[in-house]
């Protein structure tokens, strides 16, 4: 009787990914026998940390939960406070936010495209020894990030947490004349975005597609970062306040974060996959061409194809923050006042890997009485899985190490922020 | 020569603080006077690249992993020692201050002078205090860094 080997692939420490996360999997001959995508960094109890809070403090506690998406956080906060509160923004606030996370963008993206996701589809082990071979392309990489930077550096007060936003608007507003300083870069950006996509089009991809539900935020006008409806390619179509009646939360034993599900219908997928899909049509014509000419089209449901699509998401950031440059005309008051009040806002916006969920409860003084927060890659991780299980079963006669680095490969097409994916679980032990 | 001091870190994160925490402490105790500059990175490697471009002199402080002795300083001098991987875990992102150093020494974007201080932190938990023995050791550090300024401003 031919009795087929087991294999166990173990990656404890799973690289490039941010945060610390493990992996496992176990094979029987050629098939999948188990998977699982470990979350060991401690619980980060930011959602107690934040109970009893003035309203007016949780802008900057928030950006602390990702060194990497802080605007993220405190775009997803000030929108929830804000629905608490019933304010509405100025006009010209609600561009700088768009500028915002335009920087955002361009610096997880680029971050991602060429330092953390590149050397995976060139076979080099990590960045530092792709940089060897392609110091031009680097070069590049950095001279983008570095736009985003200023970008955030300008909104934010600084580059790292940064501290200006605010509910209601902003602590203070740039001038024009500080933002029309970022436009030669940006036009610059522009178009290394363009080359970058070019390039990452012709990078070699697994023949690998799955039958994913992909959720994001749609907005009639607009390519999404901050409103817009939550919907699906399954018909979803919900208000952020509707999330927690659609979406629940699952502890899974191996992981200190929680598994995000559709109620009844189970894993989906969030992040620039699923807003590219859903949200084509809203993309410039350039990105939208650019796209195009990568061969690149909506629906795309090859996860290994989401670096094209982050290049893409690239091109959409550096053309939408030259737009917002060219319309902005500085707020009459940067932030509108916030009186507090007894009341519940919930929001959704778009990180750099996905929906990212936020909603808050108020009392009568403006402290915090209860705080969720539900980041893309909880969102995002049971989907990892799943991925994980089909692509193994294709890659399962190669050698172990090969198996291992494009298993890590497809945990990185996701781009997991696994730091901010942990957090508190209240746990009721009963002993009978 | 130009001398910038970049503290590395997270202040909600234990000793990982450590590199701001010099940074602010030299400002506090009015380093600019001497003609040298501060900045706080969170580690983030383009940045940190970028934050040391037009500076001759850089030196870049940071905690480094637990090894049993808290508080103990470590210099390094880029241009003749390489970084050793496992002594700058600590970053929340893979791509942190070894990488941003090791990246530049092959993109040949070294400053002329670059020394790390690497603190040796013992408790790295979100929202828990600096220990005693990195207390000690960044006000060391900063009284050295001071000194080296103000010997750097009379030649």
């Amino acid at each position: 009787m031919n009795k087929q080997p087991s294999r166990t692939i173990k990656v404890d420490t799973l690289a490039r990914v941010e945060g610390e996360g493990a992996l496992y999997v176990k094979l029987k001959g050629d098939q999948v026998q188990d998977v699982k995508l470990k979350i060991y960094e401690p619980p980060r109890f930011f959602e107690a940390f934040l109970r009893g809070r003035h309203f007016s403090e949780i802008p900057d506690i928030v950006a602390r939960i990702c060194g990497i998406c802080p605007i993220a956080y405190q775009m997803s906060a000030v929108h929830a406070i804000e629905r608490a509160l019933g304010i509405s923004i100025d006009p010209s606030v609600r561009l700088l936010r768009r500028l915002f996370y335009c920087g955002e963008w361009i610096e997880s993206h680029t971050l991602h495209v060429y330092m953390l996701h590149a050397p995976d589809f060139l076979g080099y082990p990590d960045a530092l020894t792709m940089a060897r071979d392609h110091q031009a392309i680097v070069q590049q990489g950095l001279r983008l990030k570095k736009i985003g930077n200023r970008i955030v550096a300008l909104m934010g007060g600084r580059e790292i947490h940064p501290v200006s936003a605010a509910v209601g608007g902003f602590y203070k507003a740039p001038s024009r004349s500080a933002l029309k300083d970022l436009m030669d870069e940006l036009k610059w950006a522009l178009d290394a975005s363009l080359s970058t996509a070019r390039w990452v089009s012709g990078l070699d991809f697994p023949n690998f597609e799955q039958d994913y539900e992909f959720v994001s935020l749609c907005h009639p006008e607009e390519y999404p970062f901050n409103e817009g409806r939550i919907v699906s390619n399954r018909g979803l179509n919900i208000d952020a306040s509707e999330y927690e009646d659609n979406f629940t939360e699952q502890h899974v034993q191996h992981s200190n974060a929680l598994h995000s599900v559709l109620r009844g219908r189970g894993s989906y997928m969030v992040g620039p996959m699923a807003r590219f899909n859903l949200n084509f049509d809203k993309l410039p014509a350039v990105a939208q061409q650019a796209a195009r000419d990568c061969g690149l089209q909506a629906p795309c449901r090859n996860p290994f194809r989401s670096i094209v699509v982050r290049a893409i998401e690239l091109v959409f950031a550096c053309h939408e923050a030259l737009r917002v440059i060219r319309e902005y005309e500085p707020p009459a008051a940067p932030r509108m006042q916030a009186c507090a009040r007894a009341s519940t806002g919930r929001a959704a916006t778009e990180a750099p890997r996905g929906l990212l969920y936020h909603r808050y409860e108020l009392d009568q003084d403006g402290l915090i009485a209860s705080a969720k927060i539900v980041p893309p890659t909880s969102q995002n991780q049971k989907r990892i899985e799943e991925d994980l299980w089909h692509f193994v079963s294709q890659v399962a006669t190669r050698p172990a190490d090969e198996i291992t680095r494009k298993c890590e490969q497809a945990v990185r097409n996701y781009d997991p922020c696994i730091s901010c994916a942990t957090h508190f679980l209240r746990l009721h032990l009963e002993r009978g | 020569m130009t001398l910038r001091i970049i503290g590395c870190g997270n202040v909600d994160r234990g000793d990982d603080a450590a590199g701001v925490l010099v940074a602010r402490r030299l400002l506090a105790l009015g380093v600019e006077s001497f003609g040298a500059e501060t900045s706080e990175q969170s580690g983030e490697s383009f940045s940190l690249m970028d934050c040391w471009i037009g500076f001759e002199h850089v030196i870049l402080v940071d905690a480094i992993a637990p090894n049993g002795t808290p508080g103990v300083v470590e210099v390094w001098n880029a241009h003749t020692a390489e970084l050793r991987e496992d002594l700058f875990p600590c970053s929340t992102h893979a791509f942190g201050l070894r990488e941003a150093v090791e990246l530049a020494r092959t993109m040949n974007r070294l400053p002329q002078l670059l020394q790390i201080y690497g603190i040796e932190g013992k408790q790295f938990s979100f929202n828990t205090p600096l220990s005693p023995e990195v207390e000690h050791a960044v006000e060391s550090v900063a009284q050295q860094l001071l000194e080296l300024a103000r010997t750097m401003a009379r030649r």
